[in-house]
C-alpha cells in the first residue's frame, strides 16, 4: 500500500530533510509533512520541494493535532539526537529523543489512520564491548545494556516502539538499525573526528567499524516508508575498516594515546568545539562493532551500493581531504630505496 | 605403555583407510642418524623467505565486494614446494643473489605501501591476512623452527578446504601451544590454512593484545563466533580446557582437564562440520607452574599468578620458554554431518562426542609420551 500522507520527525538535520526531499519528488504521495522544533537550515529548505515544514515539538500533545488533521497514515521518525551539544545538552536530548518519542507514540496510537511507523534506531543498541560476538544479528542482545547516552535512548525508544506495535497489530512497525554514518555530504561526530588533520586513537585498540553511506540510509529508509516492511533490520554496509586502516586511507596521521589522557584530551577537545565524541562514540572507537545485515538483503529486500570502504572512500573524496603523506613522495622513497639496493649489491 | 583401548564411537571403515595418520616428517627418533631432522628445517626457511614473491597482487581498492574469504591463496599453494633454487645462494652468481634482495626489498616496500596507504582488507572478524603473514608469522617462526623445533603428524588429516573444528589440548602457562599450531597449519599443511581460534574474554579486553588477537584472525568463543566461522569454511581452533588446562599445576602435566561443557561438539554438529582432535606434546615443559600466587593473581584480574623455576627469581629472563622439544598429532577427523542440526541439543550425544574427543586426545598423548625418552631432545 503506497503511502498518501507522510510525518516525517527531524527535517531540520540531514536525513530528515533529505527523506522529505525524496518523498516530496514523488508525485502518488499526496503531501509530505515535516516535523521539527527548529526549522531546517536554507540549503536543506530549498532542496525539500513541496514538502511542508511544520515548527512542533513532539514533546507536546499538539503533535496529535497534526496527525489527525493531516490524516497522516505513515510516520517516519528519525528524529533520533546522538549529539548533546547539537540538542542543548544531555537532559535536553534525553528528553527530546525518550519523551519525543513517546508522545508521537501516543498520538499515532491515537489516530486511526496511521498504518505504519518507521523507527530509524541505531546498530549502537549492541553496545561495543570485547565480551559480545564480533557479529550482531537482530536477534542478539549485548551481555551487557548501554549505561547511558545516545545508545540506551535507543534502546528505551525501540522498548516504546514494541510496546505501540502490540497496542496497535494493525500497524507496520519497522525498525531500522543503523550503522554511522559516512558519505560526502553528511557531518556528524565521526566525519569531523576523521577530518582533524591528526587524529587521535586510544593506545592498545583498534575498532572495527561498520559504516553505511548516507545515500544508501535515505534509499532504505524511503523504502521502508513505501512498503509494509514490519520487523527489526541491521542496516550497514558489507566490508569492515579498522579504525586505523581508515585513518590511513584518508591520509590522516594517527596519534594513540594511552587511556589515561583519553579523558582529559576529549575534554579539551569539547572544549575547543572540534569534536564532540560522548562516552558511547569512544567505545566505538576503541572496540567497534559489526552487525549481521543478511535480513536486510533477504526479507526487506535491500543491497547498499557503497561497501563499507567505497562509502569512506566517497567521503575522503567528497571532502577532498588531502593525504599528509602524498603518493608521489611515497614513490619517490619507493624508487630511491630499490636503487640504493640495486647500487649496494 | 600399552595402548589404551579406545572405543571408536562414530568412526567410518572407509575413511579410516584413508585418513590413517601418517607422519608428514620423518620422525627417525630411533634411527641415529638424527642429523638428517635438524637440517629439515633449512630448506622451509628459505622456502617461506621467498613465498612473498609468489603472493598475487592484493585487489585494487575499487574491486571490494566482500572481505574476500573464498579467493583463497591458492596461488601460495602451488608455488610453496619448489624452492630449491634460492637453496645454495652462495653458489649462485651475484647478480642473482642481487636481484633476489631486490625481489624480497621491492616485496617489503610494497607491503609497507599498502598499510601506509589503508589499502588492505580485513574480514569482519578483523582478520588481516597481510598482517598474519608478514607480522605474526616471522614472529613466531623461529619459535616453531628453532627453539621447539615442532614436529607434526597426521597433517593429512586436516581437510584442505571447507570448515573443520580443532579441539586441542592446553597446557604451558601461557597459551604458545595455540600459537605453535597456527604456524604448524600456516606452513606445514599443503593448502596453508590460517587457523582461526576463539580466545578467552580476557585476551580480547586486554589492549595490545586483543587488537592484535583479532588482526591475526582470533575471536571470541562464543557460539554464534564459532558457528558464523565454521560455516564460512574456515577452520576454527578450539582449546576447551581454558584455563584450567593452560594454568595447571606441572605435577598434573599432560592430564586433561574437564573439557567446557561441550559447546564445541554443539556448534560442530550445527555446522555439519569435522572435528579433528589435535595432541600438543612439549607444552607442558616450557613453563613448569610450580605455584600460583593467587592474591597477585586477584589483584591483576589474572586467572593465575604463575610462579615457575625461573620466573620471578629471574625477572624478565623467566619470561624465556625452556626449550623443548614439541609433537603435534592430528588425529582422525570425528565426523558430524550425520547428525541432524538438532541432534546438537540432545546433551547426552553432545556428551558422548566430547568425552570421545577427549579420549581420543588423551590416548595420543599418552602414546607420543610413551615415545619420547627425553623433554629437550625428543
Amino acid at each position: 500500500m503506497a503511502p498518501s500522507v507522510v510525518l516525517v520527525t527531524g527535517v531540520s538535520r540531514f536525513i530528515g530533510a533529505h527523506l522529505a526531499a525524496r518523498l516530496a519528488a514523488d508525485p502518488s504521495i499526496d503531501r509530505v509533512l515535516g516535523v521539527d522544533t527548529i526549522p531546517p537550515p536554507r540549503e536543506l529548505l530549498r532542496g525539500m520541494g513541496r514538502a511542508e515544514f511544520i515548527r512542533a515539538d513532539i514533546r507536546n500533545p499538539l503533535i496529535a493535532k497534526v496527525i489527525t488533521s493531516a490524516e497522516v497514515d505513515t510516520v517516519v521518525h528519525t528524529s533520533l539526537s546522538s549529539s548533546p551539544a547539537a540538542s542543548g545538552g544531555r537532559v535536553a536530548m534525553k528528553e527530546m529523543n525518550v519523551i519525543g518519542t513517546m508522545q508521537l507514540l501516543a498520538a499515532c496510537q491515537r489516530s486511526p489512520r496511521v498504518r505504519r511507523l518507521v523507527l530509524k534506531s541505531t546498530t549502537a543498541v549492541y553496545g561495543s564491548s570485547p565480551r559480545d560476538p564480533a557479529i550482531f544479528t537482530e536477534t542478539m542482545a549485548p551481555k551487557a545494556l548501554p549505561a547511558g547516552g545516545y545508545a540506551k535512548d535507543a534502546v528505551e525508544i525501540e522498548g516504546y516502539v514494541r510496546g505501540f506495535g502490540r497496542r496497535r497489530p494493525d500497524v507496520s512497525v519497522t525498525v531500522l538499525r543503523f550503522a554511522n554514518f559516512i558519505g560526502p555530504r553528511i557531518d556528524t561526530a565521526l566525519t569531523r573526528y576523521f577530518a582533524l588533520p591528526v587524529v587521535p586513537t586510544v593506545l592498545g585498540y583498534d575498532a572495527r567499524m561498520q559504516l553505511l553511506h548516507s545515500e544508501d540510509a535515505l534509499a532504505v529508509l524511503e523504502q521502508a516508508s513505501r512498503q509494509d516492511l514490519p520487523g527489526v533490520f541491521n542496516v550497514g554496509a558489507p566490508g569492515v575498516l579498522l579504525l586505523s586502516q581508515a585513518i590511513r586511507r584518508a591520509g590522516r596521521v594517527q596519534v594513540s594515546m594511552p587511556s589515561m589522557v583519553v579523558g582529559p584530551a576529549s575534554r579539551l577537545f569539547r572544549g575547543a568545539r572540534l569534536v564532540d565524541m560522548t562516552p558511547d562514540q569512544m567505545r566505538f572507537l576503541n572496540f567497534g562493532r559489526v552487525v549481521d545485515t543478511d535480513r536486510l538483503r533477504d526479507t526487506f529486500g535491500f543491497t547498499p551500493r557503497w561497501t563499507t570502504m567505497q562509502a569512506f572512500d566517497d567521503f575522503v573524496h567528497g571532502h577532498k581531504l588531502r593525504p599528509m603523506i602524498s603518493t608521489a613522495q611515497v614513490d619517490v622513497v619507493e624508487k630511491g630505496v630499490l636503487a640504493a639496493a640495486r647500487a649496494l649489491t | 605403555m600399552t595402548e589404551a583401548r579406545v572405543i571408536p564411537l562414530h568412526t567410518e571403515p572407509t575413511r579410516t583407510d584413508q585418513m590413517r595418520p601418517e607422519p608428514t616428517r620423518a620422525r627417525p627418533r630411533r634411527e641415529p642418524s638424527r642429523s638428517v631432522v635438524r637440517q629439515e628445517p633449512a630448506p622451509r626457511r628459505t622456502d617461506t623467505a621467498a613465498r612473498p614473491n609468489d603472493r598475487q597482487p592484493l585487489p585494487l581498492p575499487d574491486s571490494i565486494v566482500d572481505p574476500g574469504r573464498d579467493e583463497d591463496l591458492s596461488p601460495v599453494r602451488v608455488v610453496r614446494r619448489p624452492s630449491v633454487a634460492p637453496e645454495q645462494p652462495e653458489a649462485l652468481p651475484d647478480a642473482a643473489g642481487g636481484s633476489e634482495l631486490e625481489d624480497r626489498l621491492s616485496d617489503l616496500i610494497g607491503f609497507l605501501r599498502r598499510r601506509v596507504s589503508g589499502d588492505y582488507h580485513v574480514d569482519e572478524f578483523g582478520f588481516d591476512r597481510e598482517f598474519a603473514d608478514h607480522i605474526v608469522m616471522p614472529v613466531l617462526r623461529p619459535l616453531y623452527e628453532r627453539w621447539f623445533r615442532v614436529e607434526t603428524i597426521g597433517m593429512s588429516n586436516v581437510p584442505a578446504t571447507g570448515g573443520a573444528l580443532l579441539v586441542a589440548n592446553h597446557s604451558g602457562t601461557l597459551p604458545i601451544d595455540a600459537m605453535m599450531t597456527t604456524v604448524a597449519l600456516r606452513d606445514h599443511h599443503p593448502s596453508g590454512r590460517h587457523l582461526r581460534m576463539l580466545g578467552a574474554d580476557l585476551l580480547f579486553r586486554t589492549p595490545m593484545l586483543g587488537t592484535i588477537s583479532r588482526k591475526a584472525g582470533h575471536t571470541l568463543a562464543c557460539t554464534p563466533d564459532a558457528e558464523r566461522l565454521l560455516n564460512s569454511n574456515e577452520l576454527v581452533g578450539v582449546w576447551p580446557e581454558g584455563y584450567k588446562g593452560v594454568g595447571k599445576p606441572f605435577k598434573d602435566r599432560y592430564k586433561l582437564q574437564r573439557f567446557g561443557r561441550g559447546g564445541f561438539v554443539s556448534a560442530a554438529m550445527r555446522c555439519g562440520v569435522p572435528i579433528i582432535p589435535c595432541s600438543i606434546v612439549g607444552a607442558e615443559e616450557i613453563y613448569p607452574l610450580i605455584g600460583d600466587l593467587k592474591p597477585l593473581a586477584r589483584l591483576f584480574g589474572l586467572p593465575y599468578f604463575p610462579i615457575t623455576p625461573t620466573f620471578p627469581l629471574l625477572g624478565p629472563l623467566g619470561a624465556v620458554p625452556l626449550p623443548s622439544k614439541w609433537y603435534i598429532e592430528f588425529g582422525e577427523p570425528i565426523r558430524t554431518d550425520r547428525y541432524t542440526p538438532s541432534d546438537a541439543d540432545d546433551p547426552m550425544l553432545v556428551f558422548n562426542i566430547t568425552d570421545q574427543v577427549r579420549e581420543t586426545i588423551q590416548q595420543t598423548l599418552y602414546r607420543l609420551l610413551s615415545q619420547r625418552r627425553n623433554a629437550f631432545t625428543g
